[in-house]
């Protein structure tokens, strides 16, 4: 078994080919983080101030996509667009569904680190003469920022992992360009490996940056 | 939109794909078990006084939380299977996903343990139990309540993971069910949004069981 690791046929070309695939990892990463970090915190503050009849159906409906695996949401939209007959690459369904699942999960982070604000902080900026704008954009920002910080960072590393599902609808990202390798020389364990060593490093630092921050920010409390 | 939905046959597999809803919740279930108990041994192995034992823990844990519970499941069962230890698909999603569990409640638990005050175990201690006495009626209750609404996310996620069961060929559980009758059939979106609203309704059973639990368990 260990000389097959040693004599292996995985040549440098299969490692540029999983590192391009890393390369669509990311930019899938990129652009559901961005989508959904827009949408969650619109959603976020919106729940946080609106009365209940705009909270409760807005949250009933994100809560879908917390409930249903991120495989069936790709297969569902997917075959939706091709029924409503949108054109769309499958690289742009991808980062569409990952947006709105990573929106949800960020809708409710945005919304607990502005209720984590007391009002009786933003009582005393209202007080001291701020406006309203000046109390959210002063006030309660930077406080719901330090509590929502930590847990945007461990969810878009949920997102970065949970993209390895878009091979269903055809995106060859780095676990799919693993496969392929695998098929063609049926080193499977060893090919997996270094997918996972790609993985892992792209994921491990981040983590332990969003760790450290949450420490850090902790102290100060 | 030149498409007819056809839901009747989707509907006629209902009784189906129950029967996989059912297997599905026999994995997630079997995982959270296997993986609290992994948890735990965890957890007490990453406060142990040997390096050895320190290091197979946490890196148990930081694999499974650093690599896609996609990966994992592929691990278990392409690359054990190279290694000559050949998993079928349903003990290979239940390994891949327990491993999963465990390395995320791990965590939890040990944020659990440190939660209960120390002092709590010496009052106790002093009050004349042992010390396993002491652990099992005073510092796990306490432990289990701050525990409970991380448990119960994390069965969330159990039931979620199950349905990537498919890519190691899987077909008794609810994706991979509605996966060969969609094969058969190709109303892929019928088939799939059924199995959507019984993955919601799946989860919806375990939070509002898990709400009742916790009604009836920490009441007083």
């Amino acid at each position: 078994m260990f000389s097959s690791l040693l004599d292996t046929s995985f040549s440098l070309n299969d490692l540029w080919f999983m590192l391009k695939g890393a390369g669509v990892t990311l930019a899938l990463t990129f652009w559901a983080v961005i989508g959904g970090t827009l949408l969650g915190v619109v959603f976020g503050v919106v729940r946080a101030v609106s009365p209940w009849w705009i909270n409760a159906p807005l949250g009933a409906v994100l809560d879908v996509f917390r409930s249903v695996p991120l495989l069936i949401q790709l297969v569902v939209a997917n075959s939706f667009k091709t029924i409503v007959g949108i054109n769309w690459p499958p690289f742009t369904v991808g980062c569409v569904v990952l947006a709105l699942y990573m929106s949800a999960y960020c809708t409710e982070i945005v919304r607990s680190g502005f209720l984590a604000v007391p009002t009786t902080t933003r009582r005393a900026a209202r007080s001291l003469g701020m406006s309203y704008w000046q109390d959210l954009s002063f006030i309660v920002f930077p406080i719901a920022l330090r509590v929502a910080l930590p847990s945007w960072i461990g969810l878009t590393l949920g997102v970065m992992k949970d993209t390895a599902m878009v091979w269903w609808i055809g995106i060859v990202e780095l676990l799919r360009s693993s496969q392929v390798i695998v098929t063609r020389i049926q080193e499977p364990l060893f090919v997996l490996s270094i997918a996972g060593l790609i993985y892992f490093l792209m994921s491990f630092p981040i983590a332990r940056l969003g760790a450290r921050l949450e420490k850090r920010w902790r102290e100060n409390e | 939109m030149h498409y007819t939905f056809h839901w009747l046959p989707a509907f006629r597999a209902l009784p189906d794909m129950l029967w996989g809803a059912l297997v599905t919740l026999e994995i997630a279930l079997l995982s959270m078990l296997l993986g609290v108990f992994f948890a735990v041994v965890l957890a007490v192995a990453s406060n142990s006084p040997y390096r050895a034992l320190r290091g197979a823990a946490a890196s148990w844990v930081e694999l499974a939380r650093n690599t896609p519970a996609l990966f994992q499941i592929y691990m278990a069962y392409f690359g054990l299977g190279s290694l000559g230890i050949h998993l079928d698909s349903f003990v290979a999603l239940l390994a891949g996903i327990t491993f999963n569990n465990a390395g995320y409640l791990a965590e939890t638990f040990r944020g659990g343990l440190r939660a209960v005050p120390a002092t709590q175990m010496r009052a106790a201690r002093s009050l004349g139990m042992g010390q396993v006495q002491a652990f099992r009626l005073v510092v796990m209750p306490q432990m289990f309540r701050i525990v409970f609404y991380p448990l119960t996310n994390q069965m969330v996620w159990a039931i979620l993971m199950t349905s990537l069961g498919v890519v190691v060929g899987l077909n008794s559980d609810l994706t991979g069910v509605t996966q060969e009758l969609n094969v058969r059939s190709f109303r892929t979106f019928e088939y799939f949004a059924l199995a959507a609203v019984i993955y919601y309704l799946l989860a919806k059973l375990v939070t509002v069981s898990a709400r009742l639990m916790a009604w009836r368990l920490f009441r007083y």
